[in-house]
């Protein structure tokens, strides 16, 4: 398996890959861990005429803590989001998240940025950061914006990125204390992307629900925040029937997707489960 | 274009021009001829091409060589040091870990960067950490026994030392 | 000297493969190599109305590009075995040529192959091929391919049958014996195709030396002799002195790796045509289009019972996928490797099994690990299970009911089947017992019922097998239809300071024959394992041998090492008794020495050979020289038997299955080494669960492989499975000199049916009796809920 030919630069600040992407235009495709683009590139579904590599960008690397806002950058590994002491104690379902995308040799190199950018519809990525209500710096030649991820998962392979924007950073709002947060998937057998993935915040006072974001991915063609069913949490007593009432609500209006390993019918109902499940979850670690 | 690379493999430093689009498992085989990194699949789940890139494991297959300048990188045969095994070396064979050998210096590397993170997995912790190598031939079952008496050779070394 | 046989001696052949010195046919790198690439039909059936390699040959790099038009005087892949209709007519048996000429016969079919200085450049030229394709309707299913109006695959295999087949009682016979039976267990399914997977794709390097008029093919096969036989004698015409197939180590077969495969040819013939080495690696990819498949059986089985529980009959109906062209073994799978043993481990009395092989526009169907075997047990084992439910029987129990009588082969007869058989020595109570005492039977059925009280859905599944392998007597197959005997060769050469090289024609690709072929030798000649090594796959050092699979190496490879040994120690006593100037047989040999017996005058085998090769002082008339060939032809199959139990967990919100445990107890006879037995068994069972849980090879109605690469074809991992607890039974074949029978097949052989029926045994209570493997996690679901 060999890619197509390409022309490679390395960049060496986020202006000079905006430049660089500037000028390429469609031609162009960034380079961060690489593990969505090569194997696509390999199969030659992807022939980029060149690569900009963002991977020697110092500021798109790294996990801080910027008031009540943790900053994880662009280039920052899955596998060190699942290590990262900030990310346990600011927002524990990213570790959690982070821990069961792909294995360990694709959490070591491939990168948070590079994900979402490839904007895979069944990636695990999409609902946490959606449930975390976080939002994505990006560049571009104009400067730079933020896109909360809920609007930033436009479609199949599909996001809210602009030609020639470059994807800086995530900021999340850091999870309260009070909060429980959970990311529960079940697993497709072969590729182990998501079938369905469910992540939920639940900002709790005792048993009581104050608010809640429950978020879907694997579900339909892009991931969603599950409005229904976080209304149906928030503002209540989270007793076992109105868990279960809420979770019946799952991806109700969502045009779900049937394949080889799931028809819409089975997706459906494992929607239901894995939203009760990740409910459950993020009660118990509240 | 050709790209210059500059890297470290196995302790060794090596400088080539290469193609953008080689495949680091590629330079490593065809350049460097380390013909133990295998090739098994085109869709980064085999788990063959296994390497520790800067000490964790990564799958060479879905890397380019360009992305490994300036890297250090250890590939299964620079394992043994001074021509004593790696204790997960000793532990495959020992254990029966491999049969046709093919994955095996995949499930090693990975099971290298295990034990560098985790010194004493248990079972399932060991399970999980392979979760991105097949193996055809043993079931897994004395893979998972190999990197145990691995793991348990290295843990009472440090209790001597 | 401590005996090496029966111990668990570490593997010799591993050093090279832990520190990453193996050497598997892609490492090769031959100077002024070129490399090859194909362009393959992305339709599963098509007319090539054109193929323009115009701009492809003008790409930079690229040197040729050749077509079916090209290789259109060359012969087509031979298949290695003939089955007949039942009229007596010839089985359909349609060229397959090297590349399509006028029409693509499943996805991934070549139509062109570009060869370039470097892999890079064949590649990118293959996408510069242009070929016109007038898409056609497809057939993919191997029952609704004999039907009327299907699509033809080849236009002379009417219905796209190559062959119906029967075998057992005469059909009304087991027609009356269902009839009359007091309860008959009817079940359909499919025993659906998989795709092998070893984990080192397929991979040829063609050579040819102008010099001396050579060819050297380096190919990653199971069994090198049989590769330049099938090049030289039916597809290239080559003189097979000038051929030498080199097959060093090898990632894995499973069965794929047994047959001649047309990129194997091709390589070698454009060696010549180029003057270059020509190197091929398949991608995954190919590898998922490509390498033979197995299974794809569609079945309609009846069982019937007396009151008592007691078989009265079975009746079996099969469909069984030919693929798009016949694979080298492919007839063979079917019928003599299926039909022959559903005699079971049963005293069933009338039996007949109806097989249909029909040609489907997928990849070829042949020998995966167990080969018919499997196929054959999934059918007996879920039925056994199915009926001990409806008449609400323990399904242990029915088994032991059923199970023939112990018979040791030498005083007693061996058990003849209604199938064609006769089974070689079988003792098979004391596997399943044992099975049942380490699984805790009676608690596991408390903790089952307790389980099930909180809402959790656990069950346990039974398999109890026999398996023929140690492939086989020549004559017998012979006469079955193969085309090729099947033999084993060894030679045992002593150095002249006692060290031994042998050779063997067998060929280890996982199977770790470095150590168990010289463990025998150490053992028989009292030296140190040190002191052999072990030469396999290469034709110009090894006599005509016939290669791995089918459990053979050890039953029939180890019986001709044994031969050999045997002449190596009868000359060694003539020279020892020269020395010792004592009679032939007043001498005895133990321990790596020739002692005159009641003295301790005595001479080392080393002694022995330097003389053989030192020949001053030496009986007169006898050859210089200590260096033996043997071929063995065996007299029967070998049957191992076992019983494997799993138990599993049903997720009733999801329906996905978790394996809790597996236990597998067999009897593969003697044991030379029980840590490379239990290997074996280990990855036999887990490739078996594999097809129970995970497997498919999905074409859908065009003909298109759904589950075409790792992320959608599902294998089992590392946590997916528990531990496999084994054990053994010892129960010696009475007709080869080492008492074994095989051990690579059977895991794989008895794990399935285990599998799926724990599943079926955890969803009884929602009346669910049959389901499709692999058992999906949506399939289980929907069972649960409909």
């Amino acid at each position: 398996m060999i890619p197509a030919a390409f022309d490679y630069q390395k960049a060496s600040s986020v202006e000079e890959a905006v430049g660089l992407l500037k000028e390429h235009g469609m031609d162009a495709k960034i380079l961060a861990g690489g593990h969505s683009l090569i194997p696509a590139m390999k199969l030659r579904l992807n022939q980029p005429g060149i690569l900009i590599d963002i991977s020697g960008i110092s500021e798109l690397n790294g996990i801080k803590v910027d008031g009540n806002t943790l900053v994880i950058g662009a280039n920052t590994t899955h596998g060190a989001i699942a290590k990262s002491a900030e990310v346990a104690s600011s927002a524990p379902v990213l570790a959690a998240t982070a821990g069961v995308i792909g294995d360990v040799q694709i959490r070591n190199k491939g990168t948070i940025g590079g994900s979402i950018a490839h904007a895979d519809p069944a990636a695990d990525w999409p609902a946490a950061l959606i449930a975390c209500n976080s939002s994505i710096e990006v560049m571009g030649s104009g400067g730079s914006r933020t896109i909360a991820a809920a609007d930033f998962f436009v479609g199949i392979y599909e996001t809210a990125l602009e030609d020639g924007e470059v994807i800086v950073a995530i900021h999340v709002p850091k999870v309260p204390g009070t909060a429980g947060s959970a990311y529960e998937k079940f697993f497709q057998p072969a590729s182990r992307f998501a079938i369905v993935g469910c992540a939920a915040v639940l900002e709790m006072k005792d048993n009581f629900c104050t608010s809640a974001r429950v978020a879907f991915t694997g579900v339909a063609d892009t991931a969603f925040l599950d409005e229904k069913v976080s209304a149906a949490l928030e503002n209540q007593t989270l007793d076992d029937a109105t868990i279960k009432a809420a979770s019946e609500l799952a991806a109700s209006d969502a045009e779900i997707l049937g394949d080889h390993f799931a028809s819409e019918e089975y997706r459906q109902h494992l929607a239901k489960v894995f939203a009760e499940r990740a409910i459950r979850a993020a009660i118990a670690n509240a | 274009m050709k790209k210059q690379i500059n890297l470290t493999v196995n302790g060794k430093a090596y400088s080539h021009e290469v193609e953008p689009r080689t495949l680091l498992v590629h330079y490593l085989r065809d350049t460097l001829r380390l013909t133990g990194t295998h090739v098994g699949c085109d869709t980064s789940s085999c788990g063959s091409c296994t390497i520790l890139m800067d000490g964790q494991a990564v799958k060479c297959c879905s890397l380019l060589a360009v992305q490994a300048d300036g890297a250090n990188i250890t590939t299964i045969e620079g394992l043994a040091e001074n021509g004593t095994l790696h204790p997960l070396q000793e532990g495959f064979r020992e254990e029966h870990g491999l049969q046709c050998g093919f994955c095996t210096p995949g499930m090693i590397m990975t099971a290298a960067d295990l034990l560098s993170n985790n010194a004493d997995p248990s079972e399932e912790e060991i399970r999980h950490a392979l979760e991105g190598n097949f193996c055809r031939c043993t079931g897994y079952h004395n893979i998972v026994k190999s990197i145990q008496y691995a793991a348990n050779k290295i843990n009472k070394k440090e209790v001597v030392s | 000297m401590t005996k090496m046989i029966g111990k668990s001696v570490k593997r010799v052949e591993d050093k090279r493969f832990i520190t990453g010195k193996g050497q598997y046919t892609d490492d090769i790198i031959l100077p002024n190599m070129v490399y090859a690439h194909f362009v393959r039909s992305p339709y599963a059936h098509a007319k090539i109305l054109s193929v323009d390699t115009a701009e492809a040959l003008a790409h930079p790099g690229v040197i040729a590009v050749y077509t079916g038009a090209d290789v259109a005087e060359v012969n087509g892949v031979p298949c290695g075995w003939q089955v007949n209709f039942k009229s007596g007519e010839t089985m359909k048996e349609p060229k397959h040529p090297l590349l399509v000429v006028n029409k693509a016969r499943h996805a991934g079919d070549a139509v062109a192959v570009v060869i370039a200085e470097s892999k890079e450049a064949a590649r990118d030229a293959v996408d510069l091929v242009e070929v016109d394709y007038e898409e056609l309707d497809a057939v993919v299913d191997p029952k609704k391919a004999a039907e009327d109006g299907a699509p033809l695959v080849h236009e002379d295999a009417p219905n796209n049958i190559c062959f119906d087949w029967e075998l057992g009682n005469p059909k009304e016979e087991v027609d009356a014996a269902i009839a009359g039976s007091a309860h008959v267990t009817t079940l359909e399914f499919a025993n659906q195709r998989v795709i092998p997977n070893a984990i080192e794709p397929r991979s040829y390097i063609g050579d040819y030396d102008v010099a001396h008029d050579k060819y050297t093919l380096y190919t990653s096969t199971q069994n090198p002799h049989l590769i330049r036989l099938l090049l030289c004698a039916f597809v290239l015409g080559i003189p097979e002195h000038k051929v030498r197939v080199v097959s060093k180590d090898v990632g894995g077969g499973f069965g794929s790796k047994i047959f001649h495969y047309a990129e194997e040819a091709l390589v070698t013939w454009i060696a010549k045509e180029l003057g270059r080495p020509v190197k091929w690696t398949a991608d995954r990819s190919e590898a998922f289009l490509t390498d033979a498949h197995g299974r794809d059986h569609v079945t309609k089985a009846e069982m019937g019972f007396d009151e008592e529980g007691n078989i009265t009959g079975l009746r079996i109906k099969t469909y069984a996928a030919m693929g798009g062209y016949l694979s080298t073994f492919a007839p063979a799978v079917p019928t003599y490797l299926h039909g022959t043993l559903l005699q079971g481990l049963y005293t069933t009395p009338k039996i007949h099994v109806d097989v249909v092989a029909t040609f489907t526009h997928t990849c070829a169907v042949d020998a995966y690990r167990g080969a018919g075997r499997p196929e054959a047990t999934y059918l007996l084992e879920r039925m056994l299970d199915t009926a001990a439910l409806e008449m609400g029987m323990d399904p242990a129990e029915l088994r032991f009911k059923n199970f023939i009588p112990a018979f040791n082969g030498v005083d007693e007869e061996g058990y003849v089947t209604n199938v064609a058989l006769q089974y070689d020595s079988g003792n098979y109570h004391p596997v399943l017992q044992r099975a049942l005492e380490m699984v805790g039977y009676e608690d596991f059925r408390k903790e089952q019922a307790a389980a099930r009280e909180n809402g959790k859905l656990l069950g346990i599944g039974f398999s109890t097998y026999i398996e023929a392998c140690g492939i086989a007597p020549s004559a017998v197959v012979g006469a079955l239809g193969a085309r090729a005997g099947l033999f084993e060769v060894s030679q045992v050469r002593v150095q002249p300071t006692g060290m031994v090289s042998v050779y063997t024609g067998a060929h280890s690709h996982g199977q770790g024959h470095e150590t168990t072929f010289a463990q025998v030798v150490a053992d028989k000649f009292g030296i140190p394992l040190e002191h052999v090594d072990i030469v396999h796959g290469d034709s110009d050092s090894v006599a005509f041998g016939m290669g791995t699979y089918g459990s053979r190496s050890l039953a029939v490879g180890g019986s001709a090492l044994v031969k050999s040994i045997e002449k190596v120690i009868e000359k060694g006593t003539k020279i020892a008794a020269h020395v010792l100037e004592a009679a032939e047989d007043d001498l005895e040999f133990a321990d790596g020495k020739w002692t005159v017996k009641g003295t301790d005058k005595s001479i080392g085998f080393g002694d022995v050979s330097l003389t053989a090769y030192v020949p001053h002082n030496y009986p007169a008339g006898l050859e210089p020289g200590l260096d033996f060939s043997s071929f063995y032809d065996p007299t029967n199959f070998t049957y191992p038997f076992g019983a494997h139990i799993a138990i599993v967990e049903v997720d009733k919100d999801t329906g996905k299955v978790s394996l809790k445990r597996f236990i597998a107890v067999d009897d593969v006879g003697n044991v030379i080494n029980p840590m490379i037995v239990d290997g074996q068994i280990h990855g036999g069972v887990v490739q078996g669960v594999g097809q129970a849980m995970f497997e498919q090879a999905h074409y859908d109605e065009d003909g298109q492989l759904i589950t075409g690469s790792y992320m959608d074809y599902a294998m089992p991992r590392a946590d997916d499975i528990p531990m496999i607890e084994t054990d053994r039974t010892t129960t010696p074949c009475p007709h080869n000199p080492l008492g074994v029978k095989g051990a690579g097949e059977a895991g794989a052989i008895g794990s399935t049916p285990a599998v799926v029926n724990a599943v079926m045994d955890a969803l009884s209570p929602f009346g669910v009796k049959n389901l499709s493997m692999p058992l999906t996690s949506e399939s289980v679901w929907r069972a649960m809920n409909s």
